[in-house]
């Protein structure tokens, strides 16, 4: 299979890799997939007091259409609200990276992810409403982390 | 160093220039049927097959006149076996073979079964390896046939031939093998081993592709096989259709050179199998060999590099065409059922990459490969959430993931 020039790009040069704290209350953190499956995604966002997520970073066990798909995702999410973050679909990045029919579950997972790490963010957020102390402590109960 | 370097000798191997120099002249001027009886042109051509059918004889055993030319080991596996389960339905309608078994044994299997036969599929250890007490116990006396390849596409496990033929012969049972990748890189003899049926293409013995041949022996016991073509009665009656002069030359050629050339290249390609797995554990830790550390393919390995996919991998390499049992590679998104069989995890069949080291293998090639997989994990494994989770001694099995639908 031959693949795109962005999913190349992507793939040789992947923008945003690495790790945030995930025990701050301003990250949340998604994993996505299963080893067993192939795919595995983690997707981490570090939003500041405006709503707007200023820093995003991933890791990705997967193919190079996986990685691809992630790094997109986190370039895409930064600079954005919350609201404006959770608007990605997976078509769009299909077509961004003009990925093949079997390769759409990459975008899918990718979309999860971001929805994961979004949903943990707000999570953290709801339990600092609740009890401001147990909001730091909320992140470790992100699921497969 | 050519770009990218071939180790994928056991997908297809380069044609040999002096098979392709053997070949040419029945393309050209030597054009004749094998057929034709009545004419220099036939008689040239009838020399010509009966020359490869003693090359193909002489590297395999048996007799020249036991070899039935097809157009490659699929057909020949269709051929033997249900060429044998028609013939002898009358003594039964069992049939045994393996679940590590090319899909070329494991479909028309499945389709006899659908006919209404009956297979077993012996379990195999963690090298792809049957137990021959597995094998006794499974023969009935309806058995027809038992059919264990010679050695393994994926992870080179070789299976004990002499020992299961001696088996078959004793039970009264029929030994077909397919070859296709133990023919000219291991010692065959179907005599010594006992063998009655054993398939065999021209494309993995650097020969041409879309030429075979299914070796079908003649006495102690006569094989009959009910044809899968029906025509001209070619090929005593078992395969119809003109003879395709230039691939049996060329079959012939590559079997002879193989034949020649065995012994040394077995050394040869141990030794640069064995020096590429030294390098990639030397700079990589958590890579696991699949399929047996002696009793494989001298030119087949079979690596899973823990915690980073296959296809992702092979992208990160692209100076190296190998292949992968990783899902991504194929259309079903289902990683590789030989190594599910012998009990690799889904996990760590999606991280394999499977090198084929041949004839044209150098060892500069082999220290480039290395170099550049070492490379290539590492930088993957740098990105991969799942290395850090194992160096964070995380248990992966205790992680409950949230698998998607593909």
């Amino acid at each position: 299979m031959a693949y795109s020039d962005k999913v190349l790009d992507h793939y040789n040069n992947p923008r945003n890799i690495g790790s945030l704290d995930k025990s701050a209350p301003d990250v949340g953190t998604g994993v996505v997939g299963a080893p067993e499956c192939g795919d595995v995604m983690r997707l981490q966002i570090k939003v500041n007091e405006k709503g707007v997520i200023e820093d995003a970073k991933f890791k990705t066990f997967g193919c190079g259409s996986a990685i691809a798909s992630s790094s997109l995702a986190t370039e895409w999410v930064k600079g954005r609200t919350v609201e404006q973050a959770l608007q990605i679909r997976n078509v769009d990045i299909v077509q961004e990276l003009a990925l093949p029919p079997v390769k759409v579950h990459c975008s899918v997972l990718a979309e999860d992810a971001i929805r994961a790490a979004l949903a943990d963010y707000q999570k953290k957020q709801q339990a600092a409403v609740a009890d401001p102390a147990a909001g730091a402590a909320a992140g470790e109960a992100t699921k497969a982390v | 160093m050519k770009n990218p370097i071939y180790l994928d000798y056991q997908a297809t191997t380069p044609l040999d220039e002096r098979v392709l120099e053997a070949m040419l002249p029945y393309f050209r001027e030597k054009f004749g049927n094998s057929a034709s009886r009545n004419h220099a042109y036939g008689w040239e051509a009838e020399k010509a097959v009966d020359q490869a059918r003693a090359q193909v004889a002489g590297l395999v055993g048996g007799d020249a006149k036991e070899i039935v030319f097809t157009s490659g080991a699929t057909e020949a596996n269709n051929l033997a076996i249900k060429g044998v389960a028609e013939m002898y339905r009358e003594k039964g309608r069992h049939l045994i073979s393996a679940p590590t078994e090319h899909k070329a044994v494991l479909d028309p299997l499945k389709r006899l079964e659908q006919e209404g036969c009956e297979v077993t599929l012996l379990p195999v250890d963690r090298y792809g390896a049957i137990r021959l007490e597995e094998l006794a116990r499974a023969i009935r006396p309806d058995t027809v046939l038992v059919s264990l390849m010679a050695a393994n596409n994926e992870i080179g496990t070789l299976h004990p031939l002499a020992a299961i033929g001696k088996l078959c012969k004793e039970r009264g049972v029929l030994f077909h093998t397919d070859a296709t990748q133990g023919v000219g890189k291991i010692p065959l003899d179907v005599d010594a081993m006992g063998i009655d049926l054993l398939s065999l293409s021209g494309h993995k013995v650097y020969g041409p592709k879309g030429v075979g041949a299914l070796y079908v022996r003649r006495r102690n016991p006569r094989v009959r096989l009910s044809p899968q073509l029906d025509g001209g009665g070619h090929e005593r009656g078992m395969r119809s259709g003109t003879l395709n002069v230039p691939g049996i030359v060329g079959l012939g050629c590559a079997c002879a050179l193989a034949r020649a050339e065995l012994a040394s290249e077995t050394v040869r390609l141990t030794a640069l199998r064995e020096r590429l797995w030294s390098q990639l554990r030397a700079g990589l830790d958590e890579i696991h060999l699949n399929g047996h550390p002696t009793e494989r393919l001298p030119g087949n390995l079979n690596v899973s590099f823990a915690y980073v996919e296959g296809e992702g991998l092979m992208m990160g390499m692209s100076e190296l065409a190998v292949s992968s049992g990783s899902a991504c590679t194929s259309a079903s998104l289902e990683p590789s059922y030989v190594l599910k069989a012998i009990g690799v995890g889904d996990d760590l069949a999606h991280t394999s990459i499977r090198f084929g080291i041949g004839r044209f293998t150098t060892e500069a090639e082999v220290d480039f490969a290395a170099q550049r997989v070492v490379a290539a994990v590492q930088r993957l494994r740098a990105m991969s959430p799942l290395y850090e989770m194992a160096k964070e001694g995380i248990d992966m099995k205790s992680v409950k993931w949230s698998p998607t639908e593909h």
